[in-house]
Protein backbone atom coordinates (compact mmCIF):
# COMPACT_ATOMS: atom_id res chain seq x y z
CA UNK A 1 0.00 0.00 0.00
CA UNK A 2 1.47 3.15 -0.94
CA UNK A 3 2.20 5.47 1.72
CA UNK A 4 -0.42 8.33 0.58
CA UNK A 5 -3.33 6.00 0.90
CA UNK A 6 -2.37 5.28 4.74
CA UNK A 7 -4.99 7.61 6.94
CA UNK A 8 -4.52 7.74 10.96
CA UNK A 9 -7.93 6.48 12.67
CA UNK A 10 -9.11 8.58 15.29
CA UNK A 11 -6.79 7.42 18.32
CA UNK A 12 -3.79 7.46 16.16
CA UNK A 13 -4.74 10.79 14.83
CA UNK A 14 -4.84 12.57 18.20
CA UNK A 15 -1.34 10.81 19.48
CA UNK A 16 0.08 12.01 16.58
CA UNK A 17 -1.24 15.35 17.12
CA UNK A 18 0.03 15.69 20.92
CA UNK A 19 3.32 13.46 19.88
CA UNK A 20 5.30 16.93 18.98
CA UNK A 21 4.32 18.86 21.87
CA UNK A 22 5.17 16.28 24.12
CA UNK A 23 8.61 15.25 22.58
CA UNK A 24 9.14 19.04 22.56
CA UNK A 25 8.55 19.49 26.36
CA UNK A 26 10.32 16.26 27.41
CA UNK A 27 13.31 17.17 25.07
CA UNK A 28 12.79 20.38 27.37
CA UNK A 29 12.73 18.83 30.74
CA UNK A 30 15.72 16.63 30.23
CA UNK A 31 17.98 19.25 28.70
CA UNK A 32 16.98 21.55 31.73
CA UNK A 33 17.82 18.66 34.33
CA UNK A 34 21.28 18.02 32.70
CA UNK A 35 22.21 21.50 32.71
CA UNK A 36 20.91 21.84 36.34
CA UNK A 37 22.16 18.89 37.64
CA UNK A 38 25.86 20.51 36.63
CA UNK A 39 24.91 24.30 38.63
CA UNK A 40 21.38 24.15 40.13
CA UNK A 41 22.11 27.84 39.76
CA UNK A 42 22.00 27.79 35.88
CA UNK A 43 19.74 30.21 34.33
CA UNK A 44 19.22 29.18 30.66
CA UNK A 45 16.74 26.64 31.00
CA UNK A 46 14.90 27.16 34.44
CA UNK A 47 12.95 23.71 35.00
CA UNK A 48 9.36 23.47 33.92
CA UNK A 49 8.47 23.21 37.98
CA UNK A 50 10.15 27.01 38.10
CA UNK A 51 8.54 27.93 35.06
CA UNK A 52 5.21 27.00 36.73
CA UNK A 53 5.97 28.66 40.29
CA UNK A 54 6.89 31.77 37.98
CA UNK A 55 3.50 31.88 35.86
CA UNK A 56 1.45 31.71 38.84
CA UNK A 57 3.10 34.25 40.59
CA UNK A 58 3.06 36.57 37.59
CA UNK A 59 -0.83 35.42 37.06
CA UNK A 60 -1.70 36.30 40.49
CA UNK A 61 0.77 38.41 42.70
CA UNK A 62 0.38 42.28 42.39
CA UNK A 63 4.10 44.44 41.67
CA UNK A 64 5.08 45.89 44.91
CA UNK A 65 5.92 48.87 43.50
CA UNK A 66 3.13 49.76 41.58
CA UNK A 67 0.32 47.40 43.21
CA UNK A 68 -0.61 46.32 39.66
CA UNK A 69 -0.62 42.82 38.36
CA UNK A 70 1.92 43.86 35.76
CA UNK A 71 1.11 40.37 33.42
CA UNK A 72 -2.53 41.20 33.24
CA UNK A 73 -1.39 45.20 32.64
CA UNK A 74 0.87 43.94 30.00
CA UNK A 75 -1.73 41.47 28.20
CA UNK A 76 -4.41 44.64 28.23
CA UNK A 77 -2.07 46.69 26.65
CA UNK A 78 -0.82 44.84 24.13
CA UNK A 79 -3.79 43.33 22.65
CA UNK A 80 -5.60 46.67 22.97
CA UNK A 81 -2.49 47.84 20.74
CA UNK A 82 -3.17 44.49 18.61
CA UNK A 83 -6.81 45.02 18.28
CA UNK A 84 -6.68 48.58 17.42
CA UNK A 85 -4.20 48.30 14.88
CA UNK A 86 -5.75 45.07 13.16
CA UNK A 87 -9.25 46.74 13.03
CA UNK A 88 -7.91 49.99 11.37
CA UNK A 89 -6.00 47.91 8.86
CA UNK A 90 -9.05 45.85 7.93
CA UNK A 91 -11.49 48.15 7.77
CA UNK A 92 -9.11 50.31 5.77
CA UNK A 93 -7.75 47.32 3.14
CA UNK A 94 -11.67 46.68 2.91
CA UNK A 95 -12.42 49.84 1.41
CA UNK A 96 -9.33 49.98 -0.80
CA UNK A 97 -9.92 46.58 -2.04
CA UNK A 98 -13.32 47.18 -3.06
CA UNK A 99 -12.40 50.01 -5.08
CA UNK A 100 -9.02 48.65 -6.99
CA UNK A 101 -11.46 44.86 -7.67
CA UNK A 102 -14.60 46.82 -8.82
CA UNK A 103 -13.14 50.00 -10.62
CA UNK A 104 -10.96 49.85 -13.29
CA UNK A 105 -10.02 53.63 -12.34
CA UNK A 106 -8.86 52.97 -9.24
CA UNK A 107 -7.41 49.75 -10.37
CA UNK A 108 -4.65 51.80 -12.57
CA UNK A 109 -5.30 54.45 -10.07
CA UNK A 110 -3.57 52.65 -6.91
CA UNK A 111 -2.97 48.91 -7.76
CA UNK A 112 0.80 49.37 -8.81
CA UNK A 113 1.23 51.85 -6.06
CA UNK A 114 0.59 49.77 -2.94
CA UNK A 115 2.22 46.90 -5.15
CA UNK A 116 5.37 49.15 -4.32
CA UNK A 117 4.09 50.25 -0.87
CA UNK A 118 4.33 46.22 0.03
CA UNK A 119 7.63 46.15 -0.79
CA UNK A 120 9.04 48.79 1.46
CA UNK A 121 10.61 47.05 5.09
CA UNK A 122 8.07 48.19 7.34
CA UNK A 123 10.38 47.80 10.71
CA UNK A 124 12.64 50.33 8.60
CA UNK A 125 9.55 52.62 9.04
CA UNK A 126 9.46 52.55 12.95
CA UNK A 127 11.66 55.36 13.85
CA UNK A 128 10.14 58.03 11.14
CA UNK A 129 6.67 56.63 12.91
CA UNK A 130 8.13 57.54 16.14
CA UNK A 131 9.90 60.70 15.10
CA UNK A 132 6.51 61.44 13.52
CA UNK A 133 3.76 60.36 16.11
CA UNK A 134 5.88 60.37 19.46
CA UNK A 135 6.90 57.16 21.68
CA UNK A 136 3.37 56.78 22.59
CA UNK A 137 0.51 54.68 21.50
CA UNK A 138 -0.31 55.80 18.01
CA UNK A 139 3.07 55.17 16.65
CA UNK A 140 2.78 51.44 17.83
CA UNK A 141 -0.60 51.18 16.36
CA UNK A 142 0.60 52.98 13.26
CA UNK A 143 2.79 50.75 12.96
CA UNK A 144 0.78 47.64 12.78
CA UNK A 145 -1.19 49.15 9.95
CA UNK A 146 1.57 50.41 8.09
CA UNK A 147 3.03 46.29 8.20
CA UNK A 148 0.03 44.71 7.82
CA UNK A 149 -2.15 47.07 5.56
CA UNK A 150 -0.82 46.84 1.99
CA UNK A 151 -0.69 43.25 2.31
CA UNK A 152 -4.42 43.12 3.03
CA UNK A 153 -5.32 45.79 0.56
CA UNK A 154 -3.48 43.24 -2.13
CA UNK A 155 -4.50 40.03 -0.93
CA UNK A 156 -8.22 41.41 -0.75
CA UNK A 157 -7.92 43.60 -4.11
CA UNK A 158 -6.71 40.14 -6.03
CA UNK A 159 -9.72 38.16 -4.14
CA UNK A 160 -12.50 41.12 -5.39
CA UNK A 161 -11.21 40.94 -9.61
CA UNK A 162 -11.32 36.84 -8.70
CA UNK A 163 -15.08 37.18 -8.34
CA UNK A 164 -16.79 35.34 -11.06
CA UNK A 165 -17.52 38.07 -14.20
CA UNK A 166 -20.49 36.38 -14.45
CA UNK A 167 -22.17 37.52 -10.88
CA UNK A 168 -21.07 41.01 -12.01
CA UNK A 169 -22.69 41.18 -15.13
CA UNK A 170 -25.74 39.13 -13.72
CA UNK A 171 -25.86 41.89 -10.85
CA UNK A 172 -26.31 44.51 -13.61
CA UNK A 173 -29.11 42.69 -15.44
CA UNK A 174 -31.10 42.92 -12.51
CA UNK A 175 -30.35 46.81 -12.26
CA UNK A 176 -28.02 47.02 -9.44
CA UNK A 177 -25.49 50.23 -9.56
CA UNK A 178 -21.82 50.40 -8.70
CA UNK A 179 -22.91 51.47 -5.25
CA UNK A 180 -25.39 48.34 -5.03
CA UNK A 181 -22.72 46.08 -6.47
CA UNK A 182 -20.39 46.86 -4.10
CA UNK A 183 -22.83 46.35 -1.08
CA UNK A 184 -24.86 43.21 -1.78
CA UNK A 185 -22.59 41.51 -3.91
CA UNK A 186 -18.98 41.94 -3.60
CA UNK A 187 -18.93 43.46 -0.12
CA UNK A 188 -20.53 40.15 1.55
CA UNK A 189 -18.41 38.04 -0.40
CA UNK A 190 -15.34 39.69 0.46
CA UNK A 191 -16.03 38.92 4.08
CA UNK A 192 -14.91 35.46 4.72
CA UNK A 193 -11.84 36.64 2.48
CA UNK A 194 -11.39 39.58 4.97
CA UNK A 195 -11.00 37.29 7.84
CA UNK A 196 -9.20 34.27 6.19
CA UNK A 197 -6.52 37.41 4.98
CA UNK A 198 -6.49 38.98 8.49
CA UNK A 199 -6.04 35.35 10.34
CA UNK A 200 -2.77 35.50 8.13
CA UNK A 201 -2.00 38.81 9.31
CA UNK A 202 -1.93 38.55 12.63
CA UNK A 203 1.45 36.53 12.86
CA UNK A 204 3.35 39.73 11.43
CA UNK A 205 1.21 42.12 13.66
CA UNK A 206 2.61 40.36 16.30
CA UNK A 207 5.91 41.39 15.66
CA UNK A 208 5.55 44.48 14.63
CA UNK A 209 3.77 44.87 17.90
CA UNK A 210 6.87 43.32 20.06
CA UNK A 211 8.99 45.24 17.76
CA UNK A 212 7.31 48.43 18.35
CA UNK A 213 6.93 47.49 21.96
CA UNK A 214 10.83 46.15 22.44
CA UNK A 215 12.10 49.63 20.97
CA UNK A 216 9.65 52.41 23.08
CA UNK A 217 6.98 51.30 25.82
CA UNK A 218 6.74 50.95 29.34
CA UNK A 219 4.11 48.37 29.26
CA UNK A 220 3.35 45.75 27.38
CA UNK A 221 4.33 41.87 26.55
CA UNK A 222 6.93 42.56 24.03
CA UNK A 223 8.09 44.98 26.35
CA UNK A 224 8.71 43.07 29.32
CA UNK A 225 10.25 40.06 27.65
CA UNK A 226 13.01 42.33 26.39
CA UNK A 227 13.08 44.25 30.16
CA UNK A 228 13.73 40.79 31.53
CA UNK A 229 16.05 40.20 29.23
CA UNK A 230 18.45 42.06 31.02
CA UNK A 231 18.34 39.75 33.87
CA UNK A 232 18.40 36.57 31.53
CA UNK A 233 14.91 35.55 33.59
CA UNK A 234 14.43 32.94 31.07
CA UNK A 235 11.36 31.73 33.45
CA UNK A 236 9.77 35.46 33.21
CA UNK A 237 10.38 34.84 29.24
CA UNK A 238 9.33 31.79 28.48
CA UNK A 239 5.89 32.29 30.37
CA UNK A 240 4.97 35.43 28.62
CA UNK A 241 6.50 33.49 25.26
CA UNK A 242 3.71 30.72 26.07
CA UNK A 243 1.23 33.63 27.16
CA UNK A 244 1.84 35.11 23.08
CA UNK A 245 1.20 31.65 21.49
CA UNK A 246 -1.66 30.72 23.55
CA UNK A 247 -3.48 34.12 22.54
CA UNK A 248 -2.57 34.20 19.03
CA UNK A 249 -3.63 30.57 18.92
CA UNK A 250 -6.62 31.63 20.52
CA UNK A 251 -7.23 34.95 18.36
CA UNK A 252 -7.18 32.60 15.03
CA UNK A 253 -9.09 30.25 16.12
CA UNK A 254 -11.84 32.33 17.36
CA UNK A 255 -11.77 34.01 13.88
CA UNK A 256 -12.16 30.44 12.14
CA UNK A 257 -15.15 29.94 14.79
CA UNK A 258 -16.76 33.18 13.64
CA UNK A 259 -16.34 32.69 10.02
CA UNK A 260 -17.63 29.61 9.84
CA UNK A 261 -20.61 30.70 11.71
CA UNK A 262 -21.42 34.07 10.39
CA UNK A 263 -20.52 32.85 6.48
CA UNK A 264 -21.77 29.06 6.39
CA UNK A 265 -22.30 29.22 2.36
CA UNK A 266 -18.44 29.87 2.16
CA UNK A 267 -17.60 26.93 4.28
CA UNK A 268 -15.73 25.20 1.05
CA UNK A 269 -13.62 27.89 0.87
CA UNK A 270 -12.30 27.92 4.22
CA UNK B 1 -40.66 47.11 -36.99
CA UNK B 2 -38.93 44.44 -35.22
CA UNK B 3 -37.84 44.02 -31.87
CA UNK B 4 -34.21 42.59 -31.61
CA UNK B 5 -32.17 44.75 -34.65
CA UNK B 6 -28.75 43.45 -35.19
CA UNK B 7 -27.13 45.50 -38.32
CA UNK B 8 -23.77 44.86 -39.60
CA UNK B 9 -21.93 43.54 -36.59
CA UNK B 10 -18.38 43.15 -36.37
CA UNK B 11 -16.64 42.05 -33.36
CA UNK B 12 -12.85 41.65 -32.98
CA UNK B 13 -10.45 41.13 -30.09
CA UNK B 14 -7.34 43.23 -31.10
CA UNK B 15 -6.53 41.47 -34.88
CA UNK B 16 -8.36 38.54 -34.81
CA UNK B 17 -12.01 39.33 -36.23
CA UNK B 18 -14.45 36.82 -34.36
CA UNK B 19 -17.52 37.60 -35.52
CA UNK B 20 -18.48 40.06 -38.79
CA UNK B 21 -21.02 40.75 -41.23
CA UNK B 22 -23.87 39.58 -38.68
CA UNK B 23 -27.30 40.63 -39.86
CA UNK B 24 -30.47 39.98 -37.69
CA UNK B 25 -34.04 40.55 -36.74
CA UNK B 26 -36.20 38.91 -34.08
CA UNK B 27 -39.71 39.93 -33.52
CA UNK B 28 -41.18 39.89 -29.84
CA UNK B 29 -41.46 36.94 -28.44
CA UNK B 30 -39.71 34.78 -30.33
CA UNK B 31 -37.10 31.96 -29.04
CA UNK B 32 -34.25 32.26 -30.98
CA UNK B 33 -31.45 29.06 -30.20
CA UNK B 34 -28.17 30.16 -31.30
CA UNK B 35 -25.91 26.84 -32.61
CA UNK B 36 -22.19 26.23 -33.99
CA UNK B 37 -18.94 24.75 -33.31
CA UNK B 38 -16.45 25.68 -30.25
CA UNK B 39 -14.73 29.47 -31.35
CA UNK B 40 -17.78 30.37 -33.65
CA UNK B 41 -18.44 33.60 -32.05
CA UNK B 42 -21.81 31.99 -30.12
CA UNK B 43 -21.27 33.29 -26.79
CA UNK B 44 -19.67 36.71 -28.41
CA UNK B 45 -22.82 37.39 -30.06
CA UNK B 46 -24.42 36.42 -26.61
CA UNK B 47 -22.19 39.46 -25.20
CA UNK B 48 -23.15 42.13 -27.40
CA UNK B 49 -26.51 41.11 -27.26
CA UNK B 50 -25.86 41.35 -23.47
CA UNK B 51 -24.38 45.06 -24.31
CA UNK B 52 -21.79 43.06 -22.06
CA UNK B 53 -18.96 44.40 -24.71
CA UNK B 54 -19.76 46.75 -27.85
CA UNK B 55 -19.65 45.71 -31.20
CA UNK B 56 -16.43 47.25 -33.28
CA UNK B 57 -18.73 48.03 -35.93
CA UNK B 58 -22.63 48.03 -36.37
CA UNK B 59 -25.11 48.55 -33.46
CA UNK B 60 -28.15 46.24 -31.55
CA UNK B 61 -31.13 47.94 -30.73
CA UNK B 62 -33.71 46.04 -28.30
CA UNK B 63 -37.06 47.86 -29.05
CA UNK B 64 -35.82 50.90 -31.48
CA UNK B 65 -34.22 52.33 -28.32
CA UNK B 66 -30.26 53.65 -28.89
CA UNK B 67 -27.88 50.87 -28.61
CA UNK B 68 -27.15 49.81 -24.88
CA UNK B 69 -23.65 50.35 -23.30
CA UNK B 70 -23.54 48.22 -20.55
CA UNK B 71 -26.02 45.51 -18.86
CA UNK B 72 -28.81 47.03 -17.63
CA UNK B 73 -32.60 45.92 -16.73
CA UNK B 74 -33.89 45.11 -19.87
CA UNK B 75 -31.63 41.96 -20.41
CA UNK B 76 -31.66 38.77 -18.65
CA UNK B 77 -28.76 36.34 -18.54
CA UNK B 78 -28.85 32.87 -17.26
CA UNK B 79 -24.81 31.63 -17.61
CA UNK B 80 -23.71 27.89 -17.41
CA UNK B 81 -22.49 28.39 -13.46
CA UNK B 82 -22.13 31.35 -11.51
CA UNK B 83 -25.35 32.74 -12.05
CA UNK B 84 -26.89 33.23 -8.55
CA UNK B 85 -25.44 34.63 -5.57
CA UNK B 86 -23.59 32.10 -3.46
CA UNK B 87 -24.10 34.17 -0.49
CA UNK B 88 -27.74 34.54 -0.50
CA UNK B 89 -30.33 32.20 0.23
CA UNK B 90 -32.63 30.92 -2.82
CA UNK B 91 -35.41 33.09 -1.34
CA UNK B 92 -32.97 36.34 -1.24
CA UNK B 93 -31.55 34.93 -4.56
CA UNK B 94 -35.10 35.66 -5.98
CA UNK B 95 -35.81 39.04 -3.66
CA UNK B 96 -32.78 40.15 -5.03
CA UNK B 97 -34.10 40.45 -8.90
CA UNK B 98 -36.18 43.17 -7.79
CA UNK B 99 -34.00 44.74 -4.94
CA UNK B 100 -31.07 45.40 -6.40
CA UNK B 101 -32.42 48.11 -8.74
CA UNK B 102 -33.01 50.20 -5.13
CA UNK B 103 -30.36 52.61 -3.83
CA UNK B 104 -29.53 50.51 -1.69
CA UNK B 105 -30.42 47.11 -3.19
CA UNK B 106 -32.65 45.98 -0.52
CA UNK B 107 -36.12 46.49 0.69
CA UNK B 108 -37.42 47.62 3.72
CA UNK B 109 -40.36 47.55 6.21
CA UNK B 110 -43.67 46.86 4.49
CA UNK B 111 -42.10 46.53 1.04
CA UNK B 112 -40.07 43.75 2.26
CA UNK B 113 -42.77 41.78 3.84
CA UNK B 114 -44.43 42.42 0.41
CA UNK B 115 -41.02 41.21 -1.69
CA UNK B 116 -40.69 38.53 0.65
CA UNK B 117 -44.10 37.22 0.05
CA UNK B 118 -43.76 37.91 -3.81
CA UNK B 119 -40.55 35.32 -3.74
CA UNK B 120 -42.19 32.63 -2.03
CA UNK B 121 -45.18 32.51 -4.72
CA UNK B 122 -42.22 32.49 -7.34
CA UNK B 123 -40.58 30.08 -5.32
CA UNK B 124 -43.57 28.19 -5.28
CA UNK B 125 -44.31 28.74 -9.11
CA UNK B 126 -41.22 27.29 -9.76
CA UNK B 127 -40.76 24.55 -7.45
CA UNK B 128 -37.93 25.38 -5.09
CA UNK B 129 -40.28 26.30 -2.18
CA UNK B 130 -38.93 23.45 0.03
CA UNK B 131 -35.29 24.80 -0.25
CA UNK B 132 -36.25 28.55 0.53
CA UNK B 133 -33.93 28.75 3.29
CA UNK B 134 -30.94 26.85 1.64
CA UNK B 135 -28.11 28.81 0.15
CA UNK B 136 -27.78 28.02 -3.69
CA UNK B 137 -24.13 25.66 -3.11
CA UNK B 138 -26.83 23.05 -1.49
CA UNK B 139 -28.79 22.90 -4.10
CA UNK B 140 -28.27 20.13 -7.23
CA UNK B 141 -27.16 21.43 -10.73
CA UNK B 142 -30.76 21.76 -12.27
CA UNK B 143 -32.02 23.23 -9.04
CA UNK B 144 -29.60 25.71 -9.34
CA UNK B 145 -30.34 26.64 -13.29
CA UNK B 146 -34.25 27.00 -12.62
CA UNK B 147 -33.42 29.55 -9.59
CA UNK B 148 -31.41 31.29 -11.89
CA UNK B 149 -34.26 31.36 -14.53
CA UNK B 150 -36.44 32.13 -11.99
CA UNK B 151 -34.26 35.42 -10.84
CA UNK B 152 -33.23 36.61 -14.38
CA UNK B 153 -37.15 36.61 -14.45
CA UNK B 154 -38.30 38.20 -11.55
CA UNK B 155 -36.67 41.54 -12.68
CA UNK B 156 -39.02 41.47 -15.82
CA UNK B 157 -36.85 41.69 -18.69
CA UNK B 158 -37.46 42.20 -22.18
CA UNK B 159 -34.74 39.72 -23.99
CA UNK B 160 -34.01 36.48 -21.79
CA UNK B 161 -30.56 35.32 -23.26
CA UNK B 162 -29.26 32.14 -22.21
CA UNK B 163 -25.22 30.71 -21.97
CA UNK B 164 -25.42 27.43 -22.71
CA UNK B 165 -28.18 27.00 -19.13
CA UNK B 166 -28.08 23.26 -19.48
CA UNK B 167 -24.63 22.22 -20.54
CA UNK B 168 -23.78 20.86 -17.21
CA UNK B 169 -27.28 18.90 -16.23
CA UNK B 170 -27.49 15.46 -17.07
CA UNK B 171 -29.52 14.24 -19.38
CA UNK B 172 -32.75 13.40 -17.23
CA UNK B 173 -32.64 17.20 -16.00
CA UNK B 174 -31.91 18.69 -19.37
CA UNK B 175 -35.18 17.12 -19.59
CA UNK B 176 -37.29 18.58 -17.03
CA UNK B 177 -35.99 21.89 -17.72
CA UNK B 178 -37.29 22.04 -21.30
CA UNK B 179 -40.66 21.55 -20.32
CA UNK B 180 -39.83 24.03 -17.59
CA UNK B 181 -38.53 26.87 -19.75
CA UNK B 182 -41.63 25.55 -22.41
CA UNK B 183 -44.09 26.33 -19.52
CA UNK B 184 -42.07 30.03 -18.56
CA UNK B 185 -41.95 30.72 -22.38
CA UNK B 186 -46.20 29.91 -22.96
CA UNK B 187 -46.69 32.07 -19.59
CA UNK B 188 -44.55 34.85 -19.86
CA UNK B 189 -44.38 35.10 -24.01
CA UNK B 190 -40.96 36.90 -23.55
CA UNK B 191 -37.88 37.00 -26.38
CA UNK B 192 -35.54 34.24 -25.26
CA UNK B 193 -31.92 33.75 -26.69
CA UNK B 194 -29.98 30.74 -26.13
CA UNK B 195 -26.91 29.51 -26.88
CA UNK B 196 -26.38 25.53 -26.72
CA UNK B 197 -24.14 23.14 -28.15
CA UNK B 198 -27.12 20.36 -28.37
CA UNK B 199 -28.85 20.62 -31.76
CA UNK B 200 -31.44 18.79 -30.52
CA UNK B 201 -32.53 20.88 -28.17
CA UNK B 202 -31.81 23.93 -30.07
CA UNK B 203 -34.57 22.70 -32.46
CA UNK B 204 -36.89 21.54 -29.90
CA UNK B 205 -37.07 24.74 -28.07
CA UNK B 206 -36.64 27.42 -30.58
CA UNK B 207 -38.80 29.15 -33.16
CA UNK B 208 -35.43 29.81 -35.09
CA UNK B 209 -32.12 28.14 -34.94
CA UNK B 210 -29.43 30.61 -36.27
CA UNK B 211 -25.93 28.37 -36.95
CA UNK B 212 -22.62 30.48 -36.84
CA UNK B 213 -19.66 28.87 -38.65
CA UNK B 214 -16.60 30.76 -40.46
CA UNK B 215 -17.90 31.14 -44.42
CA UNK B 216 -14.08 32.21 -45.59
CA UNK B 217 -11.63 29.84 -44.24
CA UNK B 218 -7.84 30.64 -44.31
CA UNK B 219 -5.79 27.06 -44.36
CA UNK B 220 -2.68 28.83 -44.01
CA UNK B 221 -4.39 31.26 -40.96
CA UNK B 222 -7.59 29.70 -39.72
CA UNK B 223 -8.13 32.74 -37.07
CA UNK B 224 -7.90 34.94 -40.52
CA UNK B 225 -11.82 35.35 -40.82
CA UNK B 226 -14.43 35.58 -38.07
CA UNK B 227 -17.64 33.65 -38.35
CA UNK B 228 -21.08 34.92 -39.07
CA UNK B 229 -24.60 33.63 -39.60
CA UNK B 230 -24.78 30.92 -42.27
CA UNK B 231 -28.32 29.23 -41.57
CA UNK B 232 -31.24 30.59 -40.02
CA UNK B 233 -33.74 27.80 -40.09
CA UNK B 234 -37.37 27.81 -39.53
CA UNK B 235 -37.35 25.75 -36.54
CA UNK B 236 -41.44 25.64 -35.66
CA UNK B 237 -43.53 22.77 -36.26
CA UNK B 238 -40.53 20.49 -35.59
CA UNK B 239 -38.59 21.97 -38.29
CA UNK B 240 -40.39 21.37 -41.03
CA UNK B 241 -41.31 24.94 -42.68
CA UNK B 242 -44.50 26.33 -44.38
CA UNK B 243 -46.88 23.47 -42.63
CA UNK B 244 -49.32 26.52 -41.65
CA UNK B 245 -51.07 28.04 -43.92
CA UNK B 246 -50.85 31.76 -43.48
CA UNK B 247 -54.35 32.53 -45.05
CA UNK B 248 -57.74 31.43 -45.37
CA UNK B 249 -57.86 29.52 -48.67
CA UNK B 250 -61.11 28.40 -50.18
CA UNK B 251 -59.77 25.44 -50.94
CA UNK B 252 -59.03 24.26 -47.50
CA UNK B 253 -62.49 25.95 -46.29
CA UNK B 254 -64.09 23.40 -48.60
CA UNK B 255 -62.79 20.44 -47.20
CA UNK B 256 -63.29 21.32 -43.96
Amino acid sequence: MRIINIKPGRPLAVFLMLLPFVAVFVAYAIGSEIRLAENPSDKLLPAPGTIWDTAWRLITEADRRSGRILFWHDTGASLMRLGLGITISALTALVFALLIGLLPLARSFLAQFVAVLSMIPPLALLPILFIVFGLGETSKVVLIVVGTLPCLIRDLGQRVVELPQELRVKAQTLGASSWVLALRVALPQLMPRLIQAVRLQIGPAWLFLIAAEAIASDLGLGYRIFLVRRYLAMDVILTYVIWITILAFLIDWSFRWVSRRVFPWAEDSL
Amino acid sequence: MSFVTVRNVFQSYGPRPIIERVNFEAEEGAFVSIVGASGCGKSTFLRLLLAQEQPTRGDIRVAGADPAREPGLDRGIVFQRYSVFPHMTVRENIVAGESFRRPWGRFFGADRKAALARADDTLARIGLDHVADQYPATLSGGMQQRLAIGQALVAKPRVLLLDEPFGALDPGTRLSMHDFLQDLRAETGMTVFMVTHDLEEAFKLGDRVLVFDKPRWDPHDPNRYGATITYDFDARDGGIPFQTLKEDTHVLQANG
